[in-house]
């Protein structure tokens, strides 16, 4: 079993490197520096800091009127607060004028396991993904999270990064490059490509293996930027196994599937199944209960990649 | 990279400040524009916009250190318009200025033209914030109070606030987060002209007591005429004084001032004068 490592742990850090690089770099957060992990930029650089306390909207606009002024304002709260809680400050605020601001939220999804629903984000790729203009990343590991958080800061204009609660096992060494809207080849395979992002490439990468020993051969791609997508691969992928497994810890609706689909739909239409949420809400319980109740198991991966090769023989 | 915000260039103000008179005389010639601006688009806010005439003459004509040559000079003051439906206040303003052309004004509203139906930073020189959606601009404000003395720049930020948008949660966070960092370069002023769009602020949603909220919430207050510009320019002058806390400004004005039949006429928030109306108004305003 690989490492398991903490995304926030590895945003927090990586904020502090960046703060020692770049001047203008600063962060804010909503109460919530203690799990979101920039307490450590905070309590290395407290003045370039700002607790803006329980309030979102505002933490929102602050941040959008530092970028304006050429800051590079990170700011952090839960998945769930932020589109959700400040969805008009985001879209007016940094959307609209394309302003430099990096949202960057922890405890995406159901993973955050005993909280329950008030605090499971499944719609906000839904909702960050429909705002012109923003770029979307939902890393896959603790390695993959610090590429990313660098790449935000070095590329002008909004983003959105996603990290989850747990510590996930490392899917990548060292040696890893993240690309910016790029796809991932972890697997090669010929009769179905298995498109997974944030926590679910750990589990297509099991899922994979298990296939291989009963003699189906997976191509296992992670798609850690949601937005802009990487339209090529995509379609290379349909036309190189022709069928699709999405699989992701959000609503089916509005997230990795359905941009996928649209993509398939138009440019090479395959049989494609989805893992994600089915339209409704999570509870508490144990993150690993919730992600087996609610269909996000390596197993679940293996059963669309079974129901869509039949599609695909038919 | 289009941070054209870092854009630096030599620290002096292109036009010198007019006096009362002449900001008088400004005033009424902003007034018309906004009655031909929104008479010609046939759509747009002139209530609003006319309440806060004095209080963007004192501020452009007066107060700011702006050029208007370099919109995105570093070290300009701030004025950011958290009412965006005053837009035709605005541009009408900025033209005035030099930002870009009068005659541009009568494109308010139409496909393609830079003077969009509220405020949008990304095609209009000078301004700052893409408004509209109510009760942002106070937050965008501090943002970049804080950039400014985070890099010891000797800017002052303005933003202007709607009374009716007041009753929005996020002024009043805005409003103790203002207070907690100690934003002292920051001045709000509050169009206060006790009209929102059903109706009176007391009926539609008290606002009282407004002054005793503000100071409640660790602000300076100052209470003026809001169509007076001597008072106006006074109290920015006194803001300046003013250390460790923000200061706001409450400015009671009268929506549609200077027009009779607008006046204190909720009507004319969001409905432009038809071509009878603009006529009666601007020889009002001769």
């Amino acid at each position: 079993m690989p490492q398991e490592v903490s995304l926030r742990e590895a945003y927090g850090k990586t904020l502090v490197e960046l703060g020692r690089e770049n001047p203008d770099i600063v962060v804010l957060d909503a109460d919530l520096s203690q799990s979101t992990m920039t307490r450590f930029f905070a309590s290395q650089f407290p003045e370039r800091f700002f607790d803006c306390g329980i309030a979102e909207q505002n933490m929102v606009g602050i941040a959008a009127g530092l970028a304006a002024s050429g800051k590079i304002p990170f700011a952090s709260t839960f998945a769930v607060f932020a589109p959700g809680r400040c969805f008009d400050q985001v879209r007016m605020s940094i959307a609209q004028p394309g302003l430099n601001v990096k949202l960057v939220v922890t405890h995406g999804g159901i993973s955050v396991g005993e909280d329950g629903t008030s605090h499971q984000a499944i719609e906000d790729l839904a909702l960050i993904g429909s705002l012109p203009g923003f770029t979307v990343v939902v890393p896959a590991d603790a390695i993959e999270t610090a590429q990313a958080v660098r790449a935000a800061a070095s590329s002008y204009g909004p983003f959105y990064i996603r990290l989850c609660r747990p510590k996930v096992p490392l899917v990548y060494n060292d040696d890893y490059r993240f690309n910016l809207g790029k796809v991932v080849t972890m697997r090669r395979g010929s009769d179905v490509t298995i498109i997974a992002i944030g926590i679910m490439v750990a589990a297509a990468l099991e899922a994979a293996d298990n296939l291989k020993r009963r003699g189906i051969s997976c191509c296992v791609l992670n798609m850690p930027t949601l937005k802009p997508l990487d339209e090529a691969a995509i379609i290379k992928a349909a036309a190189d196994t022709g069928a699709i497994v999405t699989a992701e810890e959000h609503l089916e609706h509005g997230g990795l599937g359905s941009s996928v689909a649209q993509i398939v739909a138009k440019h090479h239409p395959v049989p494609t199944e989805f893992v994600a949420i089915k339209d409704t809400y999570a509870k508490s319980g144990k993150a690993a209960e919730l992600l087996q109740r609610y269909g996000l198991t390596a197993k679940d991966i293996e059963q669309a990649v079974e129901s869509v090769i039949k599609r695909k023989q038919a | 990279m289009p941070p054209s915000e870092l854009n630096n260039s030599s620290p002096t103000t292109e036009a010198r400040p007019l006096s009362v008179a002449e900001m008088e005389a400004m005033a009424k010639k902003l007034r018309r524009h906004i009655i031909a601006m929104t008479g010609k688009a046939g759509s747009g806010h002139p209530g609003g916009s006319l309440s806060a005439v004095e209080i963007v003459t004192a501020l452009y004509f007066g107060r700011l250190r702006h050029k208007p040559s370099d919109p995105k000079w570093i070290d300009r003051d701030r004025f950011i318009l958290s009412k965006g439906h005053a837009a035709p206040l605005l541009y009408a303003a900025l033209s005035e200025c030099g930002y870009f052309p009068v005659d541009e004004l009568l494109t308010l509203r139409q496909l393609d033209s830079r003077l969009q139906g509220h405020t949008d930073r990304t095609v209009t020189p000078g301004v700052e914030m893409s408004a509209g959606a109510l009760g942002q601009g106070l937050s965008f404000a501090i943002g970049v109070a804080l950039a400014g003395r985070l890099n010891s720049q000797k800017y002052r930020v303005y933003v202007l606030l709607g009374d009716g948008e007041c009753d929005e949660g996020q002024v009043w966070e805005g409003a103790m987060a203002a207070a907690h960092f100690k934003v002292d370069n920051l001045v709000a002023i509050v169009d206060n002209n006790g009209l929102q769009i059903d109706g009176w602020n007391r009926d539609v949603m008290n606002l009282d007591p407004f002054n005793k909220k503000w100071q409640a919430f660790g602000w300076h207050v100052i209470e003026v005429d809001g169509h007076d510009l001597t008072q106006l320019i006074d109290a920015f002058n006194q803001a300046k004084l003013v250390k460790g806390q923000p200061t706001v400004i409450i400015a009671h004005t009268v929506k549609g001032k200077g027009v009779s039949f607008m006046e204190n006429n909720p009507d004319f928030h969001g409905k432009a004068p038809t071509a009878a109306e603009v006529e009666r108004a601007l020889k009002e305003l001769e």
